[in-house]
């Protein structure tokens, strides 16, 4: 059994009254690429939004690599190491797609290392060599405005590698992207799997089958069932909650 | 792969010099050189033009200028719309107000018949039956003490009040309001306390400065020239800011606060940062402008200063620190010229302006030259 990179146990929030996650234990393996399904309100989102500190948890822990991210702000669980996509793109519009990389660079993110940080030749070169696996190396002067949908979840995950996490919260990758484009991403997301853990959430089974290297199946904040992917889809229950529709 | 090359043809790109047409070339131009004809302006243009008296003027204004640069930085890139500039216009000026005040007083022999005995007390304080000098009043007879205290304070005062705001996430409108009320607070603890601080009347009858007078001819020159040049060197390092890496964050603070985060930067300290850098400018130009006039008033530290800067870098361009500087000029020119002309028809065209501008030129002249080149990329 390999190195968990991530524990998360007795997690619980709850926004009102509102349980959204429920006494929950989610593990994730170095170098495991594992998928979060689930039905709508399920609780995958919030997940991750405590794993990267968006949301505080109410109860439980989140242990990264040593680190007890639930005491930690945003930037510092960002630091420690945690990458996050957000479910609708989110990139810096008013930039270049190669200012968006570059202020992903990983280091110098204090003030004064911002004000005198150097283009040199090392992070010109990782912006050139992160732009082409996203497939935007011709678009590097482009304000990110101007890209299209697709292009801009590629751009945001080209941010997240320009940071090298070596955990990458990913929510919906694929969503509103061609089938090309979905293929694309697909490879795309498998190359980037390489050394390190990916949690991702996906609504696309095709998708899901193509990448996932274990997959964990959310219903009303609780841990319906986890698994492989064939484990997961013969699961009864989840036949009922989920795939049966 | 079809697909994105297709999408990368909708990119023009940048044809050679044979094909631009006249006034891209001239915008071109223009943006290239904007600080250098700015350079040539304040130091060439301005003093031959005018006589001694405009050229006060032309000084007073670009002590202003210093706060619509700052808030260039600070509401055009940073997001922040500080409607409380005049806090540290103010304090820039009545710090340099207190030097001065207690060089004049230990030059005037009739002081030392008053007070009790220690150092001379300045005139409004025995006025107000206030005969020994207050310990914070004391190190400010030091020029070297009262210039580090103008640089260091009112930034050092920024930094902690923004990044106190902006840790607690409290930001936005809610930030300007917070301003707009130390603005207020400012001017009213400065006219409360008289006795400290002059009142209403302010701090007044500077006439030298180190031993220099600043109301010969020679020292208008003098002052005209020192704020040109250290505005030009605040223009400078606001444009090496905004190009640094620090400036694109700024821009991504502004744009997706919530997101940048998740790139590892801490907001709160960058905008903390810029407010801080904003508020320097501001001190400095507060400075400059007690040499000009001779005296520090509340006036020029309350609410209606401050918006008044606000307008002065809306309407050059909040995005073009040259174009605050412009703004600020013609801003300023136009006031001189209406109040000495059309008495108490001034605050209503600035509230005019507050309006219009921002309805029709949100991004003040600087955006028209903007708007041009753009026409004009198109029509070729």
């Amino acid at each position: 059994m390999s190195q968990m990179i991530l524990e998360v146990q007795n997690l619980g929030v709850s926004f009102d009254g509102f349980k959204a996650i429920d006494d929950l234990n989610f593990y994730v393996e170095e170098n495991e690429l594992h998928v979060v399904i689930g039905p709508n309100g399920a609780g995958k989102t919030t997940l991750l939004d405590m794993i990267c500190g968006k949301t505080k948890p109410t109860t439980g822990t989140i242990a990264f690599k040593g680190h007890n991210l639930e005491r930690m702000l945003e930037y510092q669980i960002t630091r420690a190491g945690v990458g996050r996509k957000f479910q609708n793109p989110l990139v810096y519009e008013d930039l270049t797609v190669s200012e968006n990389l570059e202020i992903s660079y990983p280091k110098k993110r204090d003030v004064f290392g911002s004000l005198f940080f150097k283009r040199d030749e090392t992070v010109l070169e990782e912006i050139q060599r992160v732009a082409e696996m996203i497939f935007l190396a011709d678009q590097l002067d482009r304000k990110s405005a101007l890209l299209s949908h697709g292009q801009k979840q590629w751009l945001e995950i080209g941010m997240l590698l320009m940071q090298d996490p070596q955990l990458l919260l990913l929510d919906e990758p694929v969503a509103g992207m061609s089938a090309r484009e979905r293929e694309l991403t697909g490879a795309l997301l498998r190359k980037i799997a390489e050394g390190r853990s990916v949690v991702v959430i996906e609504h696309d089974m095709e998708f899901v089958k193509s990448v996932a290297h274990k997959v964990t199946v959310l219903h009303q904040g609780k841990k319906l069932a986890e698994g492989s992917m064939e484990s997961v889809q013969s699961d009864p229950r989840v036949i009922e909650v989920y795939l049966g529709h | 792969m079809k697909d994105i090359s297709l999408a990368s043809s909708g990119v023009r790109a940048g044809l050679p010099g044979t094909s631009m047409t006249f006034a891209r070339k001239a915008t071109a131009f223009v943006d290239r050189y904007a600080w250098a004809i700015l350079a040539l302006l304040l130091l060439v243009a301005i003093p031959v033009l005018s006589g001694t008296f405009r050229l006060g003027l032309f000084a007073k204004y670009l002590s202003f200028a210093f706060c619509a640069a700052g808030l260039v930085l600070t509401w055009g890139y940073g997001g922040i719309l500080s409607l409380g500039q005049g806090i540290f216009f103010g304090l820039g000026s009545y710090m340099m107000a207190m030097y001065m005040k207690l060089e004049a007083t230990s030059a005037d022999p009739a002081a030392s018949v008053f007070g009790a005995g220690g150092p001379p007390v300045p005139d409004f304080m025995t006025w107000n039956s206030i005969d020994t000098l207050p310990w914070w009043w004391a190190p400010f007879e030091h020029v070297w003490f009262a210039l580090a205290a103008i640089v260091i304070l009112p930034t050092l005062l920024a930094f902690v009040l923004a990044y106190a705001n902006f840790r607690k996430r409290v930001g936005g409108v809610y930030f300007s309001i917070v301003t707009l009320a130390l603005a207020s607070i400012a001017s009213i603890v400065i006219i409360g306390q008289q006795g400290y601080t002059g009142g209403i009347n302010g701090i007044t009858n500077l006439p030298v400065f180190m031993a220099h007078s600043v109301q010969s001819d020679t020292a208008v020159y003098v002052l005209y020239y020192v704020s040109a040049c250290l505005l030009l060197a605040a223009v400078l390092a606001g444009r090496f800011i905004l190009r640094s890496r620090l400036g694109k964050v700024l821009v991504a603070i502004r744009d997706r606060e919530d997101r940048i985060r998740f790139s590892g930067y801490d907001p709160a300290l960058f905008k903390g940062f810029i407010f801080a850098v904003a508020a320097l400018f501001s001190a400095i130009g507060g400075a400059l402008f007690t040499m000009q006039v001779g005296f520090a008033s509340p006036s020029v530290c309350g609410i209606v200063p401050s918006i008044e800067m606000v307008i002065y870098a809306a309407v050059g361009g909040r995005l073009s620190l040259v174009g605050a500087v412009y703004g600020t000029l013609l801003v300023g020119v136009a006031k001189s010229f209406l109040s000495e002309h059309f008495v108490g028809f001034w605050m209503y065209l600035i509230g005019a302006l507050f309006i219009l501008v921002p309805m029709f030129l949100p991004k003040g002249l600087a955006g028209v030259l903007d708007r041009f080149r753009e026409h004009h990329g198109e029509a070729q």
